[in-house]
């Protein structure tokens, strides 16, 4: 039996326009929001790993009322349960806060295995949350993997970084985050998606976690947004069409900006 | 004036170009203080300002994930109490630097594109969703522990002492719970880094997967070469060099898209470069929005010609 925790992030979609509310934290709400897509492949190497042998797959997040739709996304891939941490008082933490509040819900899960997550959000793609939960529990945090292996309680990764390719091991409660080179997520099947409806969601609070409400969110944060500013518009450049000097021109553009 | 700790980065002791980028910027906050893990070349970390230089040795730092060195810094942290510690964006730099942060019970900022110093305060500015936004932050809480991406500035030479400490940390074994049980160097392609890269040349679907025409003309120009999602997707070039969303973040001086649409997942990872051009086959192609200079035409003729053109320039 082997029992995986995966954390997920609801975010705003990339594709709409994301901005910030007006206490400089994310727009969480006026923009639909949906999975991470990096987190589609945490879930994926969790079924996988499940279904080579025996044992369950729990989703948790953290995060306001919609998140539940990023929980019932992983349950349509086949996750068994999930565990949806909501309170008012989280609304603007940080990663740091984040992780104190996985942390706590992952101690109240207990009997866990492994604990899966993303490489990184898609909204704030700093990709430190899993290693700063690791550092909570003081557990080893075997991160960006790009293949996985579990045998008995070694958990085995490749990390394929930019100047080597790593074999990193740990054993026991171990901290795994993913990369979207471990393969393609699987879509929800029809059959997926209607088994998810009677799929168990757990609703915790921070009261639940035995969390002091002052100790997350916005104010309680060790850094503060001062101000953010949309980028200015690109103004438009110039565009030819190639007639046989299209090539030219360009270099013509690269010794205007001394390039060549 | 107080101590800025940098951690540098120094494979086979050659001090990386981001290090010296630290080192730059550490000057504008306090004095700075090298940490290096091994062995580093030195006169390099002087020349670029580091006052003090800390080693470290011990084997724990190369044979286990980042604990080793987040509770070596932490623990330097304490005995230094500096006006900031600086380290890389680069992913271990953050995982390092977040744990120090933790540990230290700090203010952490990841992935500053600027760090700027007024009296004691410290202001950064890091760049979010896909470049759209700037957003300016300031730690609340201990010596703000900073993670910096590459290109955020340049470096320059301003002597320092360089005066080196041996130092030593207790490394508890929790740290060494991610052991490291086999290393292999990838082959040196002999371009640039691609997330240090002053010019990146990158190729899409519109290369039809043969990347000879972006590699010579990244080659004439000494840039370093980048691919799009569908590229890496369709098998035709590396993931480590896919420049997007769930790829790199790239910001140089010059990005030259060639056959690449210019889809979100792209430009999120490209977009704040100071100049783009784009080649593109069709003029519909949302990447055009974005560019300085774009030629609708094929890369197969666009390229070869602009090649000769910067040879021959060039001499």
């Amino acid at each position: 039996m082997t029992k995986i925790v995966v954390a997920v992030k609801y975010v705003p979609d990339a594709t709409a326009d994301r901005t910030f509310s007006a206490d400089n934290t994310v727009d969480r709400v006026g923009v639909d929001g949906l999975l991470s897509e990096l987190d589609e492949y945490a879930v994926e190497q969790a079924l996988q790993v499940v279904e080579a042998g025996e044992g369950e797959v729990v989703v948790l997040t953290v995060g306001p009322d919609d998140a539940a739709d990023a929980v019932r996304k992983a349950l349509q891939m086949g996750a068994d349960s999930g565990i949806h941490v909501s309170d008012e008082a989280i609304h603007g933490s940080d990663a740091f806060a984040t992780s104190a509040v996985l942390a706590k819900a992952i101690e109240k899960v207990g009997d866990y295995d492994l604990l899966f997550f993303g490489m990184a959000s898609t909204d704030g793609g700093l990709g430190v949350v899993p290693t700063l939960v690791a550092e909570r529990l003081g557990l080893p945090a075997v991160t960006f993997a790009s293949e996985i292996t579990v045998d008995g309680d070694t958990v085995k990764i490749r990390r394929d970084g930019d100047v080597a390719t790593q074999e990193i091991e740990a054993t026991g409660k171990v901290v795994v985050s993913v990369t979207d080179q471990t393969g393609e997520a699987r879509y929800p099947s029809f059959k997926g998606i209607m088994a998810a409806k009677k799929k168990p969601v757990e609703e915790w609070s921070l009261a639940d976690l035995g969390l002091d409400a002052g100790s997350v969110g916005l104010d309680a944060a060790w850094s503060q947004v001062q101000s953010f500013e949309p980028r200015p518009a690109r103004t438009a450049g110039e565009i030819v069409t190639d007639e046989g000097d299209g090539g030219a021109k360009l270099v013509e553009f690269l010794a205007s900006k001394k390039f060549v | 004036m107080t101590e800025v700790l940098v951690l540098i980065d120094a494979p086979d002791g050659k001090v990386t170009k981001p290090s010296l980028e630290l080192l730059t910027i550490a000057r504008r906050i306090g004095e700075p203080s090298a940490i290096v893990f091994g062995a580093a070349d030195n006169g390099v970390l002087a020349e670029y300002g580091a006052e003090k230089i800390y080693t470290y040795d011990d084997a724990a730092y190369g044979e286990f994930l980042v604990g080793p060195k987040a509770e070596a810094i932490a623990q330097l942290v304490t005995e230094t109490s500096p006006a900031a510690v600086l380290v890389g964006a680069s992913a271990e730099g953050k995982e390092i630097s977040a744990r120090v942060a933790l540990k230290t019970e700090a203010g952490w900022i990841g992935d500053a594109v600027d760090v700027q110093a007024d009296g004691g305060t410290i202001t950064t500015t890091q760049s979010v969703f896909a470049g759209n936004f700037t957003v300016q932050s300031q730690v609340t809480q201990g010596a703000p522990v900073i993670s910096v991406k590459p290109n955020s500035t340049a470096p320059e030479a301003a002597a320092g002492a360089g005066a080196v400490e041996a130092k030593t940390a207790d490394i508890s074994d929790a740290a060494k719970g991610a052991k490291i049980t086999s290393s292999k160097e990838k082959a040196a392609s002999g371009r640039p880094e691609l997330t240090e890269a002053a010019i990146v040349v990158s190729g899409g679907r519109g290369t039809g997967g043969d990347f000879t025409e972006v590699e010579a003309f990244a080659d004439s120009l000494g840039a370093a070469v980048g691919a799009s999602r569908a590229a890496v997707d369709s098998g035709w070039y590396p993931h480590s060099f896919q420049v997007g969303q769930t790829g790199k973040t790239v910001s140089p001086q010059l990005y030259v898209a060639n056959g690449i649409s210019g889809a979100i997942q792209h430009r999120a990872g490209m977009q704040t470069s100071k100049t783009i051009i784009a080649v593109n086959k069709d003029d519909e192609a949302p990447i055009f929005e974005l560019v300085d200079f774009g030629v609708v035409g094929d890369l197969k003729a666009v390229l070869p010609q602009a090649t000769d053109e910067v040879k021959k320039r060039k001499g």
